[in-house]
């Protein structure tokens, strides 16, 4: 059976780009012969810069005779019915033939399809797929109208058998199909005929291309580590850059150089980074420094001085790169061993905006630090350290590095924090704030970093919570999933129990002081207001005084506050600082929330002095709501968490019903030992007899218009079954009990499932609507003995099943 | 290998290497456009002629400016004003490369000895309202050209497309003269009676516009300067087609043009003073755009860009 040789001949095609094109091309091509019946034994893809080759083996040489039997309308239907149905067909009345039916005789037409040459099928499935290829981006060339990745220079598609090679006829776009390519760019320019794969293949090996790409990178893998090991060293892995390296030249040359001595002593991650992204080079380490010493690049070609020229160049070229670095480095250790450290770095984050409706980086680095010391007893760090962490974790966004190099970002933080002789866990926590950032990511796992990674990632779900900039649909533009991801990944694997909603309200507070133009601009007329009646000694103007001082000196050019307005604050607070100094006890204990309260809920400033409680009330239920939906937003993540893990949806929300589902750890310990009791005979039975005992007690608290909840008594048990449940609950609560005080999920589950057993013998034995009513009452009431102990562990109702 | 030159050995020696080999492959071989701008792609033989369907090959050297680049002549790669070589030629021929190729060998590049490689770079410009696909071309790791298939300018979808070269020539010119600091280059021949480095040509005025791009420029004078272009531009592209005292159609895309290059490269200036903030840069981008794209617009309405009258009265059928 015949092969056939497809190769698309281009300009440079992105590497990026190659992989998925040879699989586009396959794919395109073998659906549209397998559809048209053509069948093959075998195909094999090749991609180079310049070409996609794709070769089948064994293909018919034809497609197969084929007869399609249609069936038409009725014998005794209109004439023009049969006519139309004649027309589609092809065929002549007397070629039809009739056939009885439930409905009577119907005509039924044979459509023979006569095989086609396999040329003939490959032209056109050619043609579409070059046409329709789905390229990431394409482009249009000349006075073409074909759109390609590049301008596409040639096609060779021949069909070939033991007679030899024929070419396919077919042209796109005034390319016409030919058997000839061309080799290598520079070292084999010339055309080259062919007359089938191998013989493609061979010529091309001669013309310096190596058409299989994992041929190519295994060469450069092979070629790099044994150069690196000879000088004793080795390369650093990096299967992406391999791959990409691939993809940039048709013939390898692996060439190893070296770093000047002046940049050897840059982080490693700087050495490799610029390397990488700039000039596509491995970094190539000494393992017993883990200095990064040399690197690797891979040219495209041999040449007469066995690359030295190639070398010297690249060699330049990272010379001048890494003198960039460098004077970076060397200006940001200045910066940090000064005095100020890295403190000046944030100060000048005060000037650069998170987000225009959430403040400065400096304002997100308050929030931050209040919140990672609240957090720090929580997750077992030093208050002071954890707040200090975090007031340095973004520093080195200020860095003239990471300006350079964003993807540096906290872990150039960590280099600087230690150049400025901060702790190792503070240091460390600048690197790991921003873990994890993927499902499969590290958490950070020591107190420090991960109180500042949980407060960061925290005070985002609030924040853009707050200003209604939640996920829709495939849409999540601040990756708030990421961050409740990490949120439940930091809790979850590093087993660290605590009341999420408490901590978000207490995010939450944070954004009231930072939040708003208005807030401030109502805070501000409202002390005026206040002041005005000569009422200021109260409480509430003091509250305001303390907090006028605050954000005046915040910043001196509060851009929402008029200028007028502003001159005024301080007036008052220079004629009463005489007042507020010898009123320095009061002032220290008042923390002025209750004004930003009122101001919040716009409340005027009259009413607000009589009714402050109730509006703070209200304000703390708002809090609060946002709160909830941000735990119902983490619950939801947490789902398709542990769907992952093999844990079913509806296991996940008969634990989330329960109180304390706020309490990550302790939801998905719960989870898990629900979903290992459900895997067991007696778990998964007694959920049955539960359903069987709660829809029972259901019917008849509707029909009874009462709860049954307690008082069922043995001495009305008319039946060993009944005995037995009896014994057998006391037995379970004796056991779920405590277990469930200790929180420990499993016992009280495998004490749960013990109940199986007596719960089937009572169903089984038992008429639990007796005709006795006490009887009846007692046996309902034994019922809703198993539902307690059964929802006291998970919500069991909400189980599928 | 017809091209193959003797190695330059000063800029100049590169630049007119450039010329000669251009003007052998048939571009017209044109003078700078006399107005600031930020690179040579703003040069109405590229932006406008880009447009249309008139075939055009044009080549030519561009000073261009980047304010926020200055250094003060002190950095060896970075200045504030600098030369790129620029090639338009549309239709885009079919052997696009290899003519760049042989531009490579004209300035002394030996093609056996070097790794010549041409790596994915799309090319977008959000003044112009214009991207194309194409490469940086590497040599021996160093990029030393853009390489680009138009396929958008202005708004307007190019038929036929071109293609553009752009060469940064002083990082060019240094590494075929191995110079290390820019301001070590010979700009004229080392053997000359007065040998000039580009440090002699440049350094003064690095100085200068340095100071002046960064702290002197008046911010306030520029900001008047930008608005009154922006709208110069759209007053003159209000114009009626009929030129009143000829009774000739002349659509003024070309003087509209001048005053969009000049908001743009006002816009540069005001960008390195620091006054510009995240949010305004974008907006201020955005305005530039729309003038690019509504000369764009008079472009294709004048004779140069393909407008004939036979289409004008198509229309009003």
């Amino acid at each position: 059976m015949p092969d056939l040789l497809i190769e698309l001949f281009s300009e440079e095609i992105p590497a990026r780009m190659q992989k998925r094109a040879g699989e586009d091309l396959q794919k395109l091509v073998t659906n549209g012969l397998v559809e048209a019946g053509l069948t093959y034994g075998s195909a094999a893809v090749f991609t180079t810069p310049r070409r996609l080759t794709l070769a089948l083996g064994d293909m018919l040489a034809a497609s197969p005779r084929q007869v399609e039997e249609r069936k038409g309308p009725k014998a005794d239907a209109p004439e023009k019915a049969i006519e139309g149905f004649l027309r589609g067909a092809g065929l002549t009345r007397d070629q039809l033939e009739e056939r009885d039916s439930p409905k009577g005789k119907v005509f039924f037409a044979k459509i023979e399809k006569p095989g086609r040459p396999a040329a003939e099928i490959v032209a056109e499935v050619l043609e579409q797929t070059i046409r329709n290829f789905p390229w990431p981006k394409s482009m249009r060339w000349g006075t073409n109208s074909l759109k390609w990745v590049r301008p596409l220079h040639s096609i060779l598609c021949i069909i070939s058998d033991e007679a030899g090679a024929e070419v396919v006829p077919l042209t796109v776009d005034g390319i016409t199909a030919g058997n000839t390519t061309r080799g290598h760019r520079f070292l084999a320019p010339g055309e080259i005929e062919v007359a089938g794969f191998e013989d493609y293949q061979n010529k091309l090996a001669r013309a310096c291309v190596v058409l299989d790409p994992a041929t190519r990178a295994d060469t450069i893998w092979n070629d790099a580590t044994n150069m690196a090991f000879a000088a004793g060293l080795e390369v650093v892995e990096d299967a992406g850059l391999l791959a990409e390296v691939a993809g940039l030249v048709e013939y390898p040359v692996v060439l190893m150089g070296r770093i000047g001595e002046d940049f050897l002593g840059l982080p490693p991650e700087v050495l490799q980074t610029s390397m990488k992204e700039h000039q596509k080079f491995f970094s190539v380490r000494n393992p017993k420094s883990g200095q990064i010493e040399r690197f690797v690049t891979v040219a495209n070609r041999t040449t007469a001085d066995d690359g030295a020229t190639i070398l010297a160049g690249n060699e330049k070229v990272l010379g001048a790169r890494l003198s960039d670095a460098k004077f970076f480095w060397d200006n940001d250790l200045r910066t940090v061993t000064a005095e100020g450290g890295m403190a000046t770095w944030v100060k000048a984050l005060e000037n650069v905006t998170f987000h225009n409706k959430l403040g400065t980086q400096a304002e997100l680095i308050d929030r931050m630090a209040t919140l990672s010391r609240e957090l720090a007893p929580l997750v077992g760090a030093d208050a002071d350290e954890a707040e200090q962490a975090a007031r340095v974790a973004k520093a080195d966004l200020s860095s003239e590095m990471v300006y350079e190099f964003p993807e540096l970002q906290g872990l150039m933080g960590s280099y600087y924090a230690r150049k400025a002789g901060l702790s190792d866990a503070v240091a460390d926590a600048a690197k790991d704030h921003y873990a994890p950032l993927g499902p499969s990511d590290d958490v950070p796992t020591t107190p420090v970093s991960i109180a500042v990674a949980l407060a960061e990632k925290i005070d985002k779900l609030t924040g853009f919570w707050a200003i209604d900039e939640k996920p829709t649909g495939s849409k999540d533009p601040f990756a708030l999933r990421r961050a409740a991801l990490g949120v439940i990944r930091i809790l979850v694997e590093n087993d660290i129990s605590l009341d999420l909603n408490l901590v978000l309200t207490k995010a939450n507070r944070g954004y009231q002081f930072a939040k708003t133009e208005q807030v401030l601009e109502r805070f501000a007329s409202y002390f005026i207001e206040v002041s005005k009646t000569e009422d200021f000694c109260n409480q509430e103007a003091l509250g305001a005084l303390v907090q006028a001082e605050r954000l005046l000196s915040k910043d001196t050019d509060l851009p929402m506050i008029e200028e007028a307005t502003s001159k005024q604050i301080r007036d008052i607070i220079e004629r009463y600082s005489t007042y507020q100094l010898s009123h320095a006890e009061d002032l220290a204990e008042y923390d002025g929330e209750t004004v930003q309260d009122e101001i919040a809920n716009e409340i005027s400033p009259r009413r607000a002095k009589r009714k402050s409680a109730p509006s703070r009330r209200k304000l703390s239920r708002a809090r609060h709501s946002a709160s909830v939906e941000i735990v119902s937003f983490i619950h939801d993540r947490l789902k398709v968490y542990l769907r992952d893990q093999g844990i079913r949806h509806d296991v996940i929300d008969a634990c989330i019903a329960m109180d304390g589902s706020d309490d990550l750890t302790l939801l998905v310990k719960r989870a898990r030992a629900l979903s290992e009791t459900l895997k067991t005979d007696d778990g998964e039975n007694l959920i049955q007899g539960f359903k069987r005992a709660n829809n029972i007690l259901s019917q008849a608290e509707e029909a009874d218009g009462v709860e049954y909840s307690f008082g069922a008594d043995p001495k009305f048990a008319e039946t060993d079954a009944e005995k037995d449940l009896f014994a057998a609950l006391d037995k379970a609560e004796a056991k779920i009990t405590p277990a469930m005080v200790e929180q420990d999920f499993s016992t009280a589950m495998a004490a749960m499932a013990e109940l199986r057993g007596p719960t089937d013998a009572f169903f089984e034995a038992v008429q639990v609507n007796a005709e006795n009513p006490t009887v009846r009452r007692n046996r309902l009431n034994l019922l809703s003995r198993i539902r307690t102990i059964c929802t006291s562990v998970a919500d069991l109702t909400k189980l599928d099943g | 290998m017809s091209d193959a030159a003797q190695k330059p050995r000063s800029f100049q020696e590169i630049i007119l290497a450039l010329q000669g080999y251009w003007a052998r492959q048939g571009c017209a071989i044109l003078q700078p456009y006399d107005m600031e701008v930020g690179a040579g792609t703003f040069h109405p033989a590229t932006t406008l002629r880009s447009l249309g369907s008139q075939p055009w090959a044009a080549a030519y050297v561009q000073p261009s400016r980047r304010p926020t680049d200055g250094r003060y002549g002190e950095n060896p790669n970075r200045l504030q004003h600098y030369y790129q070589y620029q090639v338009l030629i549309k239709p885009s021929p079919p052997n696009l490369q290899e003519l760049y190729l042989g531009s490579l060998e004209a300035i002394g590049i030996d093609m056996a000895l070097h790794d010549i490689r041409f790596v994915e770079d799309d090319w977008e410009s959000p003044t112009l309202g214009a991207w194309g696909l194409g490469w940086e071309v590497w040599c021996d790791g160093m990029e030393v050209s853009q390489f680009t298939y138009f396929q958008q300018v202005g708004g307007h979808d190019c038929h036929p497309v071109s293609g553009e070269l752009t060469y940064g020539l002083e990082r060019l010119a240094m590494y075929v003269l191995g110079v290390d600091h820019v301001m070590d280059m010979p700009f004229n021949s080392p053997d000359a009676p007065i040998p000039l480095t580009y440090g002699d040509v440049f350094k003064q005025t690095e100085e200068e516009f340095a100071r002046w791009n960064f702290d002197t420029a008046n911010t306030e004078v520029l900001l008047d300067q930008f608005n009154e272009a922006e709208a110069h531009c759209q007053f003159i592209l209000d114009q009626p087609a009929e030129d009143p005292k000829t009774g000739k159609r002349i659509v003024m895309a070309h003087p509209a043009y001048d005053q969009c290059i000049k908001a743009s490269h006002i816009f540069n200036l005001l960008d390195a003073r620091g006054v510009i903030s995240v949010t305004e840069r974008q907006a201020y981008i955005g305005r530039v755009r729309s003038l690019a794209k509504a000369c764009a617009d008079a472009f294709v309405q004048t004779r140069a860009g393909g407008w004939t009258p036979e289409q004008e009265s198509a229309n009003a059928q």
